[in-house]
């Protein structure tokens, strides 16, 4: 059978599995539409947190960028899995013992104020919206590319998918099908590394085999490292960004990671504190599966291009790179016309993306019009990493479409999981708690299922017009999740002096300076753009890596507000007191 | 639970937080970023030992922590009682 029909098969029986486990998992009550009743059990609350956790982005970007990278990208592989050390030991248990659905909930509660709780929602609300805006378009693109559809037709599928369980299950729904979603994901991911090592190595575990050697006995990153200083570019273990912003964003990351509210959120539904203690430790281990094949994998990809293509004919070119350039993923402009691709450093073209035009070169190469200066003729796509691997290594075509399955249950649970967020926020932090705060659990649910509705459309509508500013995603949303939610919680377990005017200050002061930087150096609408470069930025840190310098400002302002103003009320440290003891935790409040 | 065994309950949780961050830290700040040049000169079979520590050593160490956290905790938990 040919990749499309076994495409249409695979995706089609998972699509029919989430769905049904969305009619099967309703949600009665807003107890289960916001934290699935605290019923869920630890390891299936770990599978859904990874789930969660794991976007398209992840699933097929993370190894291209650390092919194309390096020892650099080791900032994702530490600052993505370290945050959950962080939740752990720091934020979940505590969380769990506070019972209630959401973040503001906490913030609103242990800082007595309607104004922390409003700060703590317009936080949520911004970081879910940034985030989720990059989501649908990743699941538009990989329906796209796997399904042969527009992307605006792949993001109208993937919404109708999405509002299908979400408005059904709300957190339940989604917990349940994340968990089927993370065991499509790591099979999909797993498969194709597994078998591409034992090609490069003969060793089937990828995390041994990138340290392995080949038939020739080098070692492979020796090898690699060669191929790539032989070229001009930086040896791939030693990598090119400076010692201080690998420091800060890998912290920026983690402390983003510990601060998301759509992470956060998972823990509320467990049971128990100690279940919430392990589920974050079955989180990590699950996300740590993918998260340590990747840089194997990026490895073999990397050394596997550099091999075959560099002074390569054209015209002995093996067959996925010719079948990728028709996708537009690889490009190729013969700038020195000796038929012979040259895979040197720099850009082969002007601008991000490859412009085809009309008419084949000599070679039978696709032309294109933006071909750079730059000696180096070849373009490749990062994502094509994860992509091509099965073809790469000879796999059959069922693996191929299993992972297209993948890299949409990655994509698909990611949006989920965040949409909830967002429809939580709506009706339960703004709606249930500001303006209507008599409203039975009924009429909560309706307008909880309507939230969702609402989350779905306006995402949808990020994801066909995306902002310009959904490239800097990441930046953003770690960053403002860095430098306020972390902190903000983190003083309110440990300190038990942390009042509401530290906390609300602090918070200000920390969004403020982090949106400010990332305004004014990586969107830069504030400031001259002339003086928008790196050897402007403030202590050599660049805008991914703020959110910490964000952070330390918030717990600064904070910790000073807070000795010269009145200490919370005795309530208030009567609440400390009791999320520091775990038991009682009971189930998540219905309040 | 009085006061007094509230205090030490929370005592050793801090204790056990402080040793466990602090390797936390180690692995990933120290071995994989602030002394990788050094450690990259250390070689564990064909992989550089800083670079190791990047892309895999710290992560391992990650999972190990917080599997040792929830054993601390149940164990300190049952000691003062206050397990469920």
């Amino acid at each position: 059978m040919g990749i499309q029909t076994w495409t249409f098969i695979i995706v089609g029986i998972t699509f029919a599995l989430y769905i049904g486990i969305a009619i099967w998992s309703r949600a009665g009550s807003t107890k289960e539409f916001y934290v699935a009743g605290g019923g869920v059990s630890p390891l299936a609350n770990g599978l859904a947190t990874a789930a969660d956790w794991m976007s398209a982005a992840s699933f097929l970007g993370m190894a291209g960028i650390i092919a194309f990278s390096g020892y650099d990208g080791s900032v994702y592989l530490m600052g993505w899995t370290g945050g959950y050390v962080l939740l752990a030991l720091l934020l979940a248990p505590y969380l769990r013992k506070f019972g209630k659905f959401t973040v503001p909930d906490f913030i609103g509660d242990r800082y007595y104020s309607n104004i922390a709780r409003t700060v703590a929602v317009i936080a949520a609300l911004f970081v879910s919206f940034t985030y989720v805006a990059g989501q649908m378009r990743g699941v538009g693109v990989v329906f796209s590319r796997f399904l042969d559809v527009e992307v605006n037709t792949g993001v109208y599928i993937g919404m109708t998918v999405v509002l299908f369980y979400a408005f059904l299950g709300g957190m339940k729904g989604i917990t349940y099908t994340q968990v089927a979603q993370y065991c499509v994901l790591i099979f999909a991911f797993m498969v194709p590394a597994i078998f591409i090592s034992i090609l490069a190595t003969g060793n089937p575990i990828p995390q041994l085999g990138f340290g392995s050697a080949g038939e020739d006995g080098v070692y492979l990153l020796d090898k690699l490292d060669g191929l790539m200083t032989d070229l001009g570019f930086t040896a791939y273990t030693d990598g090119s960004k400076s010692m201080t912003d690998v420091f800060f964003i890998t912290a920026a990351l983690m402390l983003g990671t510990a601060g998301l509210p759509h992470v956060i959120i998972r823990f509320f539904t467990v049971p128990k504190v100690k279940d919430a203690r392990q589920s974050a430790g079955y989180a990590l281990l699950f996300i740590a599966i993918l998260y340590t094949t990747a840089p194997a994998i990026a490895v073999f990809a990397r050394t596997n291009l550099m091999e075959t293509v560099e002074d390569t004919p054209y015209s002995e070119i093996p067959a996925w790179f010719t079948k990728w350039e028709d996708t537009g993923l690889i490009a190729w402009s013969d700038k020195n016309n000796d038929g012979k691709i040259q895979y040197l450093p720099g850009s082969a073209i002007e601008g991000k993306k490859p412009l085809f035009v009309e008419g084949k070169g000599t070679s039978g190469e696709r032309l294109i019009s933006n071909a750079s200066a730059s000696a180096n003729e070849l373009y490749v796509d990062r994502d094509i990493t994860v992509l091509a691997n099965p073809e790469i290594a000879n796999l059959p075509n069922w693996v191929i479409a299993l992972v297209a399955a993948g890299g949409l249950a990655a994509a698909l649970s990611t949006a989920a999981g965040l949409l909830l967020v967002i429809s939580t926020s709506i009706s339960h932090d703004l709606i249930k708690k500001q303006f209507a705060k008599d409203i039975s659990d009924k009429r909560e649910l309706l307008i909880a299922r309507l939230s969702a509705v609402l989350a779905v459309i306006v995402a949808g509508y990020f994801g066909i017009n995306p902002p310009g500013f959904v490239a800097s995603v990441v930046a953003l949303a770690f960053g403002l999740a860095a430098s306020s939610f972390f902190p903000a919680i983190v003083m309110g377990i440990f300190s038990k002096r942390m009042n509401r005017e530290g906390a609300i200050s602090g918070m200000i002061a920390g969004l403020g300076i982090t949106t400010y930087y990332i305004a004014r150096f990586k969107l830069g609408w504030i400031g001259d753009p002339e003086t928008n470069t790196p050897e402007n930025w403030w202590f050599g840190i660049s805008p991914e890596g703020f959110g910490t310098v964000g952070m330390l400002v918030n717990f600064a302002v904070a910790l000073l507000i807070s000795r010269f103003t009145a200490a919370p009320p005795d309530s208030v440290q009567q609440i400390v007191e009791d999320i520091r003891i775990p038991s009682g935790a009971g189930e998540a409040m219905n309040h | 639970m009085d006061l007094n065994a509230r205090k030490k309950y929370w005592k050793e949780n801090l204790k056990y937080l402080s040793i466990l961050l602090a390797i936390w830290f180690l692995v990933s700040y120290g071995f994989g970023i602030l002394l990788v040049e050094e450690l990259n000169t250390i070689r564990l079979g064909g992989f550089k030992l800083g670079f190791w520590f990047a892309q895999q050593g710290s992560i391992y160490v990650f999972v190990v922590l917080i599997f040792v956290y929830v054993r601390l905790m149940n164990k300190l938990d049952k000691k003062y009682n206050v397990n469920e």
